[in-house]
């Protein structure tokens, strides 16, 4: 039993992980339509920022991760206004595309700046354990869910009682109508990236942490957060939040417990379980659990 | 019947009145001075003026066509024999993989299906071809086709769930299929050999084995292979998107709705789309393998899928030509990066110390590539090499 409790602790908090992961990705839907392939390698670039600052330049920890979140709203920013920007109005899967293109260019750039080897971040909670009863918690877990929740309660009050917030919506509700009502669409654009790419240092920070090391295939447990934000429904922040903690659970509940009950899956099944959970929902519920399906009008 | 009956003009009521020539009458208006454009063929290749369905349909819209392919086949035929080991590498390679852009093409430019999946059914064609060819003995003129047509059954059993998902729920549910895919060829260890991968034998038609024909290469001996293969390949897709199922794809790309209003069958054209990518890239992915004669699993993933997409968008999304032009672009690119790498100066020739070295700068351009071809040329080089046609065909009144 106990070993159960420290599994579900531990789906939980890599649960926050996925949920922070998603909301970037939603973020982004909400607001331009389009699925931002780059994300993982955004969090890639704000880990390794994080990196330059605390372990390059000697910075202070948490003055570093604040400096990496300022630098990587400016990434998104200069992403949104260079390239995307340009975008507007071309097909989706266009848009969809370029974001892929992008992610391999910053990838790229993090192994040519910084190799291929782990490296360590040096967080200050590095591997200290907490003893609750009889289940053994990583201090970083339970910071990651700390900060998750924090940022997604800020999110949720953003969206619901700021000017700006409120203007996303609009805008995500329907573009023409939110111009039409002098909402200014190309800065909110240009939020929602800034906005998105300041979740994803934050993001990269914890995963670099826990599930994963400071290496640049980080960017592939973003991958792994996809099914975190169909699974809720693209355009659904809570099923973002949602769907991150069901595929967090799911991932380290196949992890420890697939192996012994149900081997003929082979090695490693845990990678692909959240595919599985995605696609056999999406079959019942073609927008996932909250999205809003898609009219068409004729 | 009487004659104040009828109404003036109609039949009855002409019956007695003197005969006069009539608009209906086939003759008079054979008559009629001809059109001034029907006897210019020039005004005609100027602007590639279309006088009939059948001339929009025909394979060759010009008689250059005939002209020119005449020119590729000979040029293909002695190829083997003139140009070196490298070059012949880099054709059987574009030729593969234009095979597998092809299906992509299909289903991604003309069924507007996005899919990330392509990897793998290439692979689910390779470790076929491996089974069939390898394990069970069976002759290349088997299994080539039988590893396409697995592929198609399984695309078979992805579309219903086109049929479902629209637009990017469809895709990431394809990039789900490119990670089970390598689950299963890691897993499936008696088939596919495990993470360590399995060999693949060389195609052999009645005693002529294409990895080594009398002396020749084995990049020589597989070039007589891939590009008849390749030529095919691109004759049936040119004649799908030529005719009815074509047009279906085309309708269903454009705006679904409205082609289900006009009597297309969504499910049936969706899912046949999905099949005859599938199949396209199974027998691709049996040639890849065959041609490399190992594979490993870890070769089918999402970056391979991604490779597929860049060659039709760097091509042209929606032409078949361009699916072949973007195949050879993204096999080119690397390789000569590879072959000159001595002569850049800024690649560090270690892949460990960090810096940019080959790989990396080649994955770079590789990305920069996809980002540039959809801002500034959405059309790809299918449609560069369209304007260039319409402004030669034009000379010298091009404007």
């Amino acid at each position: 039993m106990s070993d159960f409790l420290q599994f579900a602790f531990q789906g939980l908090a890599l649960g926050a992980i996925y949920a922070l992961v998603a909301l970037g990705f939603v973020i982004i839907f909400k607001a331009t339509e389009v699925i931002n392939f780059a994300h993982g390698e955004l969090m890639l670039l704000g880990a390794y920022l994080v990196y330059a600052f605390h372990n390059e330049a000697n910075l202070n920890f948490y003055f570093s991760v604040l400096l990496s979140i300022a630098a990587m709203a400016v990434v998104g920013w200069i992403i949104e206004r260079v390239i995307l920007r340009r975008m507007v109005g071309k097909p989706v899967f266009a848009v969809v595309m370029i974001t892929i293109g992008l992610s391999i260019v910053l990838h790229q750039i993090v192994t040519a700046k910084w190799g291929y080897s782990d490296r360590q971040m040096a967080d200050p909670w590095v591997s200290r354990t907490v003893d609750v009863g009889d289940i053994r918690i990583t201090q970083a877990s339970i910071v990651t869910i700390l900060v998750a929740a924090g940022v997604l309660g800020l999110f949720f009050a953003f969206f619901r009682y700021s000017k700006y917030g409120v203007a996303m919506r609009a805008t995500a509700f329907d573009q023409e109508a939110a111009l039409a009502v002098g909402i200014p669409v190309r800065r909110v654009y240009a939020l929602s990236w800034m906005i998105a790419a300041a979740i994803a240092a934050l993001g990269g920070v914890f995963i670099s942490s826990f599930p994963s090391s400071l290496n640049p295939n980080l960017g592939f447990a973003a991958l792994r957060a996809f099914p975190a934000a169909i699974l809720g429904g693209l355009d659904s922040p809570g099923g973002a939040v949602l769907g991150g903690f069901i595929i967090g659970e799911v991932e380290v509940l196949m992890q420890a417990y697939q192996p012994d009950i149900a081997p003929w899956l082979g090695n490693n099944f845990h990678v692909v379980a959240a595919y599985v959970v995605m696609i056999l929902v999406l079959m019942v519920r073609p927008y996932g659990l909250f999205g809003t399906p898609q009219v068409e009008r004729v | 019947m009487s004659d104040g009956a009828a109404p003036p003009g109609s039949p009855a009521a002409t019956v007695d009145a003197a005969p006069r020539p009539s608009r209906a009458a086939p003759g008079p208006a054979r008559s009629r001075p001809p059109s001034p454009f029907r006897r210019l063929p020039f005004a005609q290749r100027l602007t590639g003026l279309k006088t009939s369905y059948g001339k929009q349909l025909t394979i060759y819209q010009s008689g250059f066509g005939r002209f020119w392919l005449a020119v590729l086949v000979l040029l293909a035929a002695t190829a083997p024999f003139i140009l070196s080991d490298f070059w012949l590498s880099v054709l059987n390679f574009t030729a593969i993989a234009a095979i597998a852009a092809i299906g992509l093409n299909l289903l991604t430019g003309f069924t507007g299906q996005v899919s990330l999946g392509h990897a793998f059914f290439v692979g689910l064609g390779a470790y076929t071809a491996g089974y069939l060819g390898g394990d069970r003995g069976l002759p290349f003129l088997v299994w080539l086709p039988a590893a396409g047509l697995l592929g198609a059954l399984v695309g078979l059993a992805i579309g219903p769930f086109a049929l479902r998902l629209k637009g990017l729920y469809l895709a990431i549910v394809t990039i789900g299929l490119v990670f089970l895919g390598e689950h299963l060829f890691l897993n499936l260890r008696s088939i596919t050999g495990g993470p360590q991968g399995r060999s693949i034998p060389s195609p052999e038609i009645g005693g002529l084995d294409f990895g080594k024909l009398g002396g020749l290469s084995r990049d020589q001996s597989f070039f007589f292979l891939a590009i008849p293969v390749l030529a095919l390949a691109t004759l049936f897709a040119k004649n799908v998107v030529r005719s009815r199922p074509g047009r279906a794809f085309q309708a269903i790309r454009d705006r679904e709705v409205a082609a289900a209003v006009i009597g297309v069958n969504l499910a049936r054209y969706k899912v046949s789309a999905f099949a005859l990518s599938s199949f396209y890239a199974a027998a691709a992915g049996a040639l890849y393998g065959s041609y490399l004669r190992y594979v490993t699993p870890e070769q089918f993933g999402l970056l391979f899928s991604i490779q597929f997409v860049a060659m039709i968008i760097v091509g042209g999304v929606g032409t078949i030509f361009g699916s072949i032009l973007g195949a050879l672009f993204i096999v080119l690119i690397p390789r000569l990066v590879e072959q000159f790498s001595d002569s850049i100066p800024f690649l560090s020739k270690t892949s460990s110390g960090g810096g940019l070295d080959v790989f990396t700068f080649n994955q770079l351009i590789f990305g920069v590539l996809i980002v540039v071809f959809l801002v500034a040329e959405p059309l790809g080089l299918a449609g560069i090499w369209q304007r260039i046609k319409v402004y030669f065909r034009a000379w010298p009144f091009s404007y």
